[in-house]
């Protein structure tokens, strides 16, 4: 037997969202559109600054996708770099994913050591707030210095790059959580060293969710610094190539791969966020 | 528990004293309170009047500053499954369903997973959310939410229920719903329910006891026995001859310091 009649209640207050109608043609394309808009008058842009020669250093935009497809299948150019952009771009995302993996292995139970336990605030914070702000860029010499030169180094300096913003949101969220959650768990009986499990981690992750996110965003931002340890392979390492070799066409399509990737990881990232957090109002990407 | 010795929760001359920077606040000032199993007991007052204070103290989470708060005869430590705690502004886990919120209590105890879904079965039926069973709290309006609370405290089998002005945040007519509802339940199970509010007209509705507290230091003004007969008619004579003299009561300290 039921007290309450639902039905009467939800007309009152309507609490599901209403669906819709289907949307049309046009509205299901506009977002598509309007991305496109802003990239296609760069590009032509680009296009009239190189025809009408107002630089010389700069190819065209058709030399480029040419120099690209020969990057990515070969049979244009052969030359040292033709068919090698799966190579590299392996090489990139095997340090960005290794970096920012070891990242969160060390960010993550610092940054909830932080947020939680006094003694390691004081501990630490000061000291991690004095770090953070050197960018990843200083750090170059000292790490060759200290992991040598290659994959090492750059996988050090990656990891550096996604280590703060994973600590920093990982201390915000285990931080904020509302005490009234602690209340009802305690009156619930769950009390003590259970609340860490049963409230702050599950009431972090959304904070925990976006520094991963940026953490994982700023992994592929550094990978050019990271790759200028003198490793042999990777798009750092390709960009850098370039630019001794003052091929700017190799540069840019160095500059595009990196783009793309990084956009495709983090579109990945928030479809795994919008099914793992379903249940936050707030975290729909 | 031997039920029928004594009163279920004894609150003898309790003074709770907070210390805000260099400010010291009177929140409660020598309160005595008994009341029995299966009350219904409204504490009313205005803003400052140390009503949440007493409730929070009956709850285990704040400790008296002197005094003693006893369930049972025994003092009240901490916060207890047996006492459950019904929040205004809900204080549902947000990243658990509603048939997960229900079932946290259950669960955490150890119960055989069959057993859990039983008892949840029961209390969303019981507080009708059978078709929202899987939706989670943002999903839900405000009255839905305060069923999920109150369906969740009953679930893990609290003989006491606090509320600290449960349908404050709710609108006027969904507010009258959930008060319907919760005197249907307490009649059913026998509850004793604690219920804080500032409105008289809503604490004469519900109660057996209405308890007036003033503010400035916050205590107890009057205990009032209702014996209205129910369903109470909040248009009818009798029940306005008594909001008239609980309001007066209410507003007996409006000289000595401002609202």
């Amino acid at each position: 037997m039921t007290i309450a009649d639902t039905s009467i209640d939800t007309a009152a207050e309507p609490a599901a969202k209403p669906s819709g109608r289907p949307k049309s043609p046009w509205r299901r394309a506009k977002p598509v559109v309007l991305a496109l808009i802003v990239p296609l008058l760069l590009l032509a842009f680009w296009q009239v600054a190189t025809t009408e020669r107002w630089t010389l250093l700069i190819p065209t935009p058709y030399a480029v996708a040419e120099y690209m497809i020969d990057f990515a299948v070969g049979g244009i150019y052969d030359d040292a770099y033709s068919a090698t952009l799966l190579t590299h771009l392996l090489a990139s995302m095997s340090r960005v994913y290794g970096g920012f993996a070891l990242a969160a292995l060390f960010a993550l139970p610092i940054g909830i050591m932080v947020g939680r336990m006094p003694t390691a605030r004081m501990l630490l914070d000061p000291f991690l707030q004095v770090m953070r702000p050197i960018p990843v860029t200083a750090w170059l010499p000292l790490s060759m210095i200290l992991f040598g030169l290659g994959a090492k180094s750059a996988f050090a300096l990656v990891c550096l790059g996604a280590f703060y913003p994973i600590l920093l949101n990982t201390v915000f969220g285990v931080r904020s959580v509302d005490p009234k959650l602690f209340e009802a768990a305690s009156m619930l009986g769950c009390r003590g060293n259970a609340q860490f499990y049963k409230v702050v981690l599950p009431a972090a992750t959304p904070a925990i969710f976006t520094g991963l996110r940026l953490g994982l965003g700023l992994a592929w931002f550094v990978i050019v610094v990271g790759e200028m340890t003198g490793v042999p392979q990777g798009l750092g390492a390709v960009i850098m190539d370039g630019r001794t070799l003052s091929r700017t066409e190799l540069v840019i399509c160095g500059m595009i791969v990196i783009g793309v990737a990084g956009y495709l990881s983090d579109r990945i990232v928030v479809l795994i966020g919008n099914r793992l957090l379903r249940w936050s109002p707030n975290h729909h990407g | 528990m031997a039920e029928t010795a004594g009163p279920i929760v004894e609150i003898k001359r309790v003074s709770k004293i907070f210390q805000l920077q260099d400010q010291t606040i009177h929140a409660l000032s020598d309160a005595s309170l008994s009341i029995r199993k299966g009350e219904f007991v409204c504490l009313i007052g205005a803003s400052g009047c140390g009503k949440s204070t007493l409730l929070r103290i009956m709850a285990g989470f704040e400790q008296p500053s002197s005094g003693e708060a006893l369930m049972w005869g025994k003092p009240i430590a901490e916060p207890d499954p047996s006492r459950g705690m019904v929040f205004q502004d809900y204080a549902l886990f947000p990243w658990l369903s509603v048939r997960e919120n229900i079932a946290f209590g259950p669960a955490g105890r150890g119960l055989a997973s069959s057993q859990v879904k039983e008892t949840v079965d029961k209390f969303i039926e019981l507080v009708g959310l059978g078709k929202f069973a899987n939706a989670y709290p943002h999903q839900l309006s405000g009255g839905m939410k305060q069923r999920v609370a109150i369906a969740r405290v009953l679930a893990n089998d609290a003989e006491l229920v606090l509320m600290d002005e449960p349908f404050g945040a709710l609108d006027a007519m969904t507010r009258e719903r959930l008060q319907d509802e919760l005197l249907e339940i307490w009649q059913r199970t026998h509850l004793t329910v604690v219920f804080v509010t500032h409105s008289v007209e809503e604490a004469i509705f519900l109660a057996n006891r209405v308890v007036v507290m003033t503010p400035g230091p916050g205590r107890i003004e009057s205990d009032n026995a209702l014996d209205l007969p129910r369903p109470r008619d909040v248009a009818s004579p009798e029940f306005n001859a008594i909001r008239r003299v609980l309001g007066a009561k209410l507003h007996s300290h409006h000289g000595k310091k401002a609202a």
